[in-house]
């Protein structure tokens, strides 16, 4: 019979410690997108707020804290991250389990946006990209999506194919910080 | 160049994919003849001025916008979401 192992997407390549910086997987747990049918947003929201205590994020927003999050995720779609959904919210959406879809890492340190800023065609300083923010956008070439949940804290998400694609140009990116000391 | 998503906001072009003339969002009837289906899928002008065209925001919300662009000077003049100048023309 053959053993079959749960492997994250990001076994083997995280943890890193470059300079100041660290990588390191982010454990988020069940991920579920929720796409809202047409005219059913608002009750989506209620439903949301009522059973896992987060606002429906808005476009480029996020809500909740560590261990459950609501991150928009695209147009019309949001990624619940933490709780396992509660049967209610299929009443208001589609309602899919993305878990083992996505490679999750957290990027921090006191340079963690200047190493963004070499891979990522936004403006992720603080001014700009407050705690909460998020983005559909690429890190390098790769689709991702990118949130600020700390002062020098962002989470980062690409489809698991692409996790040694990330790690290899985060790396990269966070060396030559380092090296400019 | 830098493209004003009406979702996203203003994002670099990379993030964008190009479709071409914005002709999609004004499908023919299915019996509309030969003609009709012949122009829409092959005829094109090539105007030297403003120009509505189909771009997809592919690296960011995955939204099909329409871009009116100037092709002399690549000015971009109005973005909409290919949804609402769809249903603006129904
Ligand atoms: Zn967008």
């Amino acid at each position: 019979m053959v053993e079959i192992v749960a492997k994250s997407a990001v076994d083997g390549l995280v943890p890193l410690e470059i300079g100041a910086q660290k990588l390191t997987e982010a454990k988020l747990g069940p991920l579920t997108s929720l796409m809202a049918y047409n005219g059913a947003e608002a009750g989506l929201a209620k439903a949301l707020e009522t059973a896992h205590g987060m606002a429906l994020p808005g476009p480029n927003r996020a809500t909740g804290k560590d261990g459950a999050r609501a991150i928009w995720f695209g147009r019309g779609q949001v990624v619940l991250a933490g709780p396992e959904p509660v049967a209610d919210l299929a009443e208001y959406a589609a309602v899919v389990d993305q878990s083992d879809a996505w490679a999750c890492v957290e990027l921090s340190g006191p340079k963690a946006e200047a190493v963004l800023a070499r891979l990522v065609p936004l403006d992720l300083r603080a001014a700009h990209f407050k705690r909460g923010h998020t983005a559909r956008t690429q890190i390098q070439h790769v689709n991702a999506s990118v949130t600020r949940i700390g002062a020098d804290r962002f989470l980062l998400m690409v489809f698991r194919s692409m996790a040694a694609t990330l790690v290899h140009d985060l790396s990269q990116a966070m060396t030559t910080v380092a090296a400019r000391g | 160049m830098r493209i004003e998503c009406p979702i996203c906001g203003s994002r670099d072009r990379r993030e964008f994919y190009y479709q071409g003339a914005a002709v999609a969002v004004a499908r023919p009837a299915p019996d509309a003849g030969a003609e009709a289906w012949d122009d829409y899928v092959h005829l094109r002008d090539n105007p030297a001025g403003w120009h509505d065209e189909l771009w997809h925001h592919e690296a960011g919300c995955g939204a099909w916008v329409v871009v009116t662009r100037n092709l002399t000077t690549h000015e971009i003049r109005d973005v909409q979401l290919a949804q609402s100048v769809k249903e603006a023309s129904a």
